[in-house]
């Protein structure tokens, strides 16, 4: 059964082949490394543009940069080395996620501290509403 | 001569805006009521003026008077002359230009429309209003004047217009956007107004609400417009790019929204009153800001103006002064007296709040991610970027509770709302939205994505509240149409508006999460399946148009053995600057678009390839109409008589009485 | 008490103009290289004068300050940047290439035309050197010193002017 199967599959690649089936420019083995390739270009941004990701940048150093993250991704690197790969040669410049580190602690938890602070004027009005609703009724 | 004019116009215009600003609030501290009402005649003035400045800089575009430095900077020969007309405000200097015209426009609007006001109030904010234009004036003049000519030996065609802004989005986008940033500076004018006259009650916020409204529908249709030219011109499907330019809209439009609400509770309850004011102030100032990082190159963005930190420092200045100014105003002169008006948690007033505060941390935390990466380098942090990723987390983190809450916010009643009432009104709503929404992944995708669901529930939640409102509004009336038809007109564009925020988390968030992308090569001939359909390629054509050399691939897409579709995505080559644009082709309905673009031919060059990359991106029609509805909101405000009621009549008397109350 | 409160609006807008002001004097195009204060990356490439010699960055020690410069004859203002190059190989500096992603003809072909300011110039047809200095745009110089540590990376066009400004104090502080 398998082997018919392989059969078919044979033949419907080399029937491919011959009609010219159309390439893609940057081919993988499987669903999740074209997800984790298309990922990583959205938040990679191009070193030498004013502010675009790889994606929307046809610039040399982006394609040259996008050709060096398919090959990480089809060497089967995790996407720590790739970034990791990344930022010893452009830096911390180069992710449009910045990771969690010292110098983006404020970054960070800034808006978390916000909300704490919103909350935390929003329940006093509400308090000092309610309690006063409670001594002048 | 007619560069001078203008200049000569624009100088007359800085004239007038001055005395606007001193002698008529002169007046109103001396009773002189005379003086007073030459604001009105010395606003014709000023829009007289203006206008004829910018029709001077407008025409030395149509003539190609290449003598003018910023029209042979932004301008070309060959350009057509549709956008010879836009490129007015295709660069710094012209776009200040339009910016100065748009605030004369709500200056002249003021005078001739807030009559029913009193005098002494409408003086005040005409006087403010001056004051803050006759700022731009002197920096436009001093700095970024457009009328300086380029001496000797003018280029012979100009420069040109930035390819990227020959496009009819750019025609449009422009003008509606500062019609909006300028709108805001009326109730930053109210609310200056109000702090010097002591009259913090809540005429003020009545009075500079529908002005509010408008102004902040006029930021959200710009907006609007500018990712939807953002989206088809730049080519690679983003609306919205988290771009620190794009920011500095977002960050007033929230503290607007924000300002929309609190001057509503202002209006209605008495409360909040300083917390309004407030906004009104920090509104202008963030437009300020914004209007600062941009151009004075601060910042890394793609639309940016040139890099000039003189500028920069000759607009600082001037933010400083009014923003300085204002804000010490307020700390002097703002009630400090709580309102004796209470309220219950379950209240109107206690959602209001807490959208107020929401939008401020929202508004607060896009301005930290927009200034991170200067501090870093100031700080010797190193170099940081801070995009999309990181505002997308803490945007859908902060304004999915936000717009819940927006939702339950229309069943409520001031002062309290009976528990009954959301229990009623809440429960179908929360089972329909988790049902529809739950369900929704199993029939749309290929395999189950929480996100949608949590997208579909939510929209189905502010749908759903949305007509429980109506329900309950009308649930005293013979009939639900005869309750439909009673209804103020206040309540629906509060409910237009919201049901446009639903229709805008459903497709910004089902875009952003089932959109489809593949960079691909295609042969002439050749067809390639993918993402449900058939892209076939008939290969690429050259040819010459006005100011370009375009190569334009046909695509054409086929479904089910139909076509659907005809696309046909250009590359541009534009001759006076040698910069290469790229065109999407776009085939859209309200629940998909088809969207093209083309890349480079591929090797080997013989072959024919091209590199092309398709998206199928869900939904984003629905984008478009949500932004509409949105603004549609804040228009419905003009059509409201309670702010025309008392247009003619009542002028004189109101305004003698203000006067006296103000001297004793 | 109350009063003092409604300062808080206006400390904040104070705080945020000296920023302004502050961030007037920042360039932020202006990208520092990933690599200052580190080591040349290792690499092993044949060079375009002896496509028989093999170097690596062992060899880019020990010559005091020197420069590695990234080109390409394909890449316009390295052209315009080639004779000051050739100025400062003459006065003694020593000056390493890299040519990327080039062809070794033309490359060739460029430094017998216009001189040979280097002393040795890696030929990089893929561009992985460049890749691994972390180049994004031609030309681009990198200042070293004798340890082969990188001191400075400059992107663009190298001119007297720019020598003086950014180099000089590096080399004689």
């Amino acid at each position: 059964m398998k082997a018919i199967f392989q059969a078919v599959l044979i033949v419907v690649v080399f029937v491919g082949s011959q009609s010219g089936l159309a390439k893609e420019v940057y081919d993988f083995s499987n669903e999740a490394e074209r997800e984790r390739f298309h990922r990583f270009t959205y938040e990679l941004r191009c070193p030498k543009c004013q502010s675009q990701n790889l994606a929307g940048s046809d610039s040399q150093i982006s394609q040259d940069l996008k050709r060096e993250l398919h090959r990480l991704i089809i060497d089967g690197k995790t996407d720590d080395e790739i970034l990791d790969f990344m930022v010893t040669r452009y830096g911390d410049f180069v992710l449009y996620r910045p990771q969690f580190q010292s110098n983006t602690l404020l970054l960070w938890l800034g808006p978390l501290a916000l909300i704490l602070i919103g909350l935390g004027v929003f329940g006093w009005i509400l308090f000092r509403k309610m309690s006063a609703q409670s001594t002048e009724e | 001569m007619v560069p001078e004019l203008g200049h000569f116009a624009l100088i007359l215009a800085l004239i007038f805006s001055l005395l606007i600003a001193v002698f008529p609030l002169y007046g109103t501290y001396t009773n002189n009521v005379m003086l007073m009402r030459s604001a009105h005649s010395l606003s014709i003035g000023l829009i007289v003026f203006v206008s004829v400045s910018f029709i001077a800089l407008v025409y030395s575009f149509v003539q190609d008077d290449f003598t003018v430095e910023y029209v042979a900077n932004t301008s070309n020969k060959i350009l057509p002359l549709h956008y010879k007309l836009t490129a007015t405000w295709g660069g710094h200097e012209g776009s200040l230009l339009l910016w100065i015209f748009c605030l004369c426009i709500w200056l002249f609007a003021v005078s001739l429309f807030a009559r029913s006001l009193p005098l002494v109030i409408r003086t005040r904010v005409l006087s403010v209003m001056a004051l803050a234009t006759a700022g731009i004036i002197l920096f436009t003049l001093l700095s970024s004047n457009p009328f300086l000519r380029l001496l000797p030996g003018p280029p012979p065609d100009g420069r040109d217009l930035n390819p990227l802004l020959q496009d009819i989005g750019f025609i449009i986008h422009p003008p509606l956007l500062y019609i909006g940033y300028s709108g805001l500076v009326v109730p930053f004018a109210f609310a200056i107004t109000a702090l010097l006259s002591g009259h913090l009650d809540s005429a003020w916020a009545r009075w500079s609400r529908p002005w509010t409204n408008v102004g902040w529908a006029f930021l959200t249709l710009g907006m609007g417009m500018g990712s939807w030219w953002a989206y088809y011109e730049l080519g690679w499907g983003f609306w919205w790019g988290w771009d620190p330019t794009e920011n500095n809209v977002l960050i007033p439009w929230l503290t607007a929204t924000a300002l929309v609400h609190s001057l509503a509770v202002t209006e209605k309850r008495g409360l909040f009153k300083t917390w309004t004011i407030l906004l009104a102030i920090t509104t202008y100032c963030l437009v300020l800001f914004g209007t600062f990082i941009t151009r004075s190159g601060i910042v890394n963005s793609v639309h940016a103006f040139a890099n000039d930190p003189e500028r920069g420092a000759y607009l600082l200045a001037y933010i400083v002064i009014i923003a300085a100014g204002s804000f010490l105003l307020y700390a002097l002169r703002a009630p400090t007296v709580a309102s004796l008006s209470r309220f219950k948690p379950s209240s109107r007033e206690t959602f209001m709040l807490l959208n107020n505060v929401l939008l401020t941390v929202v508004m607060a935390t896009v301005l930290l991610g927009t200034l991170y990466p200067m501090l870093a380098d100031y700080m010797n942090w190193g170099k940081v970027s801070v995009g999309a990723p990181y505002f997308n987390f803490f945007w859908v983190l902060f304004t999915i509770p936000l717009t819940l809450l927006m939702a339950i916010s229309a069943l409520t009643q001031w002062k309290q709302t009976s528990p009954g009432i959301f229990k009623k009104y809440l429960t179908p709503s929360l089972l329909i939205s988790l049902i529809v929404g739950g369900i929704f992944p199993f029939f749309y995708g290929e395999k189950y994505h929480l996100g949608g669901a949590l997208t579909v529930a939510v929209t189905v939640w502010i749908f759903a509240v949305s007509f429980s409102a109506l329900l309950k509004q009308t649930r005293n009336a013979p009939s639900f149409f005869a309750g439909v038809k009673q209804q103020p007109l206040s309540f629906y564009s509060m409910l237009v508006a919201h049901l446009g925020v639903g229709l805008l988390v459903l497709s910004a968030g089902l875009t952003s999460i089932y959109s489809d992308e593949r960079n691909i090569i295609l042969l002439p001939g050749q067809e390639k399946p993918l993402f449900g359909y058939s892209w076939g390629f008939d290969g690429v054509r050259e040819f010459v148009k006005d100011n370009y050399s375009a190569q334009e691939g046909t695509i054409y897409v086929v479904r089910d053995g139909e076509r659907v579709a005809t696309l046909n995505p250009q590359k541009r080559f534009y001759m006076s600057g040698a910069m290469v644009t790229t065109e999407a082709a776009i085939e859209g309905n309200l629940w998909r678009d088809l969207y093209v673009s083309l890349g480079e031919a591929a090797e080997p060059k013989s072959a024919g390839g091209w590199i092309i990359t398709v998206y199928v991106k869900p939904f984003i029609g629905v984008l478009w109409i949500s932004m509409l509805l949105i603004a549609g909101g804040g228009f419905m405000a003009l059509w409201d008589k309670r702010y025309r009621s008392r247009v003619a009549g009542s002028v004189k008397t109101s305004s003698t009485n203000t006067v006296q109350g103000a001297i004793g | 008490m109350k009063r003092l409160k409604l300062f808080i609006p206006l400390i904040i807008f104070v705080l945020l103009a000296i920023l302004f002001t502050l961030g007037l004097g920042i360039d932020p195009h202006k990208m520092p290289s990933a690599l200052v204060g580190r080591p040349v990356p290792n690499f092993s490439l044949s060079t375009v004068q002896d496509t028989t010699r093999i170097v690596d960055q062992e060899q880019l020690k020990g010559h005091g300050f020197a420069l590695i410069n990234i080109w390409a004859t394909w890449c316009g203002p390295c052209r315009q940047e080639h004779p000051f190059l050739v100025k400062l190989a003459n006065n003694g500096f020593p000056i390493f290439g890299v040519n990327a992603k080039d062809e070794l003809e033309l490359a060739q072909q460029w430094l017998k035309e216009r001189g040979d300011p280097y002393k040795f110039s890696a030929f990089d047809p893929e561009g992985r050197l460049g890749l691994d200095l972390g180049v994004y745009g031609y030309p681009e110089t990198f200042l070293i010193n004798s340890e082969g540590q990188v001191l400075h990376r400059f992107a663009g066009v190298l001119t007297e002017k720019v020598w003086q400004r950014d180099f000089i104090p590096l080399i004689n502080p």
